[in-house]
């Protein structure tokens, strides 16, 4: 299935390189938002909260702030990275290159996901200026962080695969995902809301990713670690069966 | 001898209904020069882009040198490099970048001083350092020809090379296949200038909706393609063709201004001198003459006719 490395290394040194070209916007982004949101969740709101179970507020938001834009820049990272040389017509060469369907996706994924693990870690870090952050399970987080950047990279690679506009690529991003992980208890727990809201909440699946990263840094969450666990190994699967799927049929790239 | 590509049945229905290739057959010696022609549409670049692996075939087979091309794509598609007929490029890469990246893309081991001699044979060395926005369509067109063969490919497929190339580049180009060729590369073109195939190809093929019609020795199918049109604008009209004249099939066009005559340009006597000295000497005067090669169009739209009574006899 995997032999063709140099061809797997080409694509992802040539996306690396295109992040490498932003770097300075890619590195400041995530120090900015991060700063942003703990001035005024962290300082301004974050003092007049109490703690959450025993966390305090500040500390509270590290994971779920690391999601919430690990699952947004994976999306768009790897979409657009697929869905540039659609647009641009370079996927000739791809597709006419002795390359197999994984080794590309392999690739971009691997790319992407890169970025975003590198991008996780500078929200952490940042973090720490303002907060203290203990990890409780430093294996389980670097784990789950690697797993979510993997799952969402496919995420938002099949979405650079279907897409047939820029409309298109922003789309499910912007009005799914963003909205879903905010609601996602990025920001609170679910104990915080009212239980008719809290019964709703468990039809959202973020909040079993968000709740499962929480678990790893304070040893508890909205849900069990095993649930958590259950719904990344469902969403992973499911992303693979899709993009097995679309290499196999030749979905809007082969015709 | 093993045909470097052979091709059977191979058909091509897009989602749309649209028949793109409906039965192609077609084997493809080792280091010919091959060339496809065809109008706008007839299918010429869905059969290279099914061969090269970018388009899904409907059915039909294709076989690189023995290995089947959807079964053992790797083997198959190692052979081939393909320029295609738009210019697709990376608009932020530098001219050597993009080359090399396309070389490891194909699995091909890191080899500088080949790629350094290809732009230099392309005349890109001098740009190895710009970015590919920077460089004009000319320079874009050998940029990708530099990709296409960054991998050293025994099959090169040339999707209309030569639309809107300046003249210079037309000629690198020829040189460069010229090249190739001896080094035993195998040149698969598509063009509907006929020129170009008399230029350059060995064998041509001539598709016309998704149908392979014709596919024969380059000079035989010259000699078959070869009519003219010679048209008299003469000085004063006539009503009729005189009978004197008739021997040459003569015809009036443009209320008796015209005098056209067909002949084959390839014919020892094409009747041309004949003719004018003939009209001189019956007085005729003409203005201005001008001939044409009939047109590709007008050619396939023979040959499709020809093929269609020949399935009716048979």
């Amino acid at each position: 299935m995997i032999s063709n490395l140099r061809g797997i290394r080409s694509i992802y040194g040539f996306e690396m390189a295109r992040f490498g070209r932003t770097f300075w916007t890619s590195l400041m982004l995530p120090v900015i938002t991060t700063t942003l949101y703990f001035v005024v969740f962290g300082s301004a709101i974050g003092s007049r909260m109490s703690s959450v179970s025993d966390v305090p507020y500040g500390a509270f938001i590290v994971p779920g702030l690391m999601m919430l834009t690990m699952f947004t820049e994976s999306i768009s990272n790897a979409s657009f990275g697929i869905y540039m040389p659609k647009w641009t017509g370079t996927i000739y060469e791809m597709l006419s290159a002795p390359l197999s369907p994984l080794e590309m996706v392999i690739a971009y994924v691997g790319a992407a996901a890169t970025k975003s693990v590198i991008i996780g870690t500078i929200i952490f870090a940042t973090a720490h200026l303002f907060v203290d952050v203990e990890v409780a399970h430093p294996l389980f987080m670097v784990g789950f962080m690697l797993l979510m950047a993997v799952t969402f990279c496919l995420f938002g690679f099949i979405i650079g695969i279907w897409a047939q506009s820029f409309e298109q690529l922003q789309v499910i991003p912007l009005l799914v995902v963003y909205p879903l992980t905010f609601l996602g208890g990025a920001f609170y727990s679910l104990s915080m809301l009212p239980p008719a809201w809290q019964a709703v909440t468990l039809f959202n699946p973020v909040v079993y990713l968000i709740s499962g990263f929480r678990w790893t840094f304070f040893g508890q969450g909205d849900v069990g670690i095993g649930v958590s666990m259950g719904a990344v190994a469902f969403f992973l699967t499911l992303c693979l069966c899709v993009i097995f799927w679309m290499f196999r049929t030749g979905y809007r790239l082969k015709n | 001898m093993q045909p470097v590509l052979s091709i059977a049945g191979l058909a091509k229905t897009y989602k749309s209904g649209h028949q793109a290739l409906s039965g192609i057959d077609l084997t493809i010696d080792k280091g010919e020069i091959f060339a496809l022609l065809g109008p706008n549409g007839a299918g010429k670049t869905t059969l290279i882009s099914i061969v090269c692996g970018i388009v899904t075939p409907s059915g039909g087979t294709v076989t690189v040198a023995g290995h089947d091309h959807s079964r053992d794509f790797r083997a198959a598609r190692s052979m081939i490099g393909l320029v295609p007929q738009e210019l697709h490029t990376d608009a932020f890469e530098k001219v050597i970048t993009t080359v090399s990246f396309s070389r490891g893309l194909f699995g091909k081991p890191r080899d500088p001083a080949y790629i350094e001699q290809l732009l230099r044979d392309l005349s890109l060395w001098d740009k190895r350092n710009a970015k590919i926005m920077e460089l004009s369509g000319g320079m874009k067109r050998r940029v990708m020809i530099a990709k296409a063969l960054s991998h050293e490919p025994e099959i090169l497929f040339l999707d209309e090379p030569t639309a809107g190339v300046d003249v210079e580049l037309r000629r690198d180009m020829w040189n460069m296949v010229r090249g190739l060729r001896e080094r035993g590369v195998t040149i698969i073109l598509t063009t509907h200038y006929i020129e170009e195939a008399e230029e350059m190809a060995d064998r041509v093929g001539v598709i016309s909706k998704g149908r392979l019609i014709v596919v024969e020795e380059k000079n035989a199918l010259i000699k078959k393609l070869g009519r003219k049109t010679l048209t008299l604008n003469l000085a004063e009209p006539l009503a009729t063709v005189p009978d004197e004249l008739a021997q040459w099939n003569l015809a009036l066009a443009g209320e008796g201004h015209e005098l056209v005559y067909e002949f084959d340009s390839q014919a020892e006597a094409t009747g041309v001198p004949s003719l004018l000295r003939r009209m001189s000497d019956l007085g005729i005067g003409f203005k201005d003459l001008n001939t044409t090669q009939s047109s590709l169009e007008d050619i396939f739209v023979g040959l499709v006719h020809e093929k269609r009574e020949e399935e009716r006899a048979a």
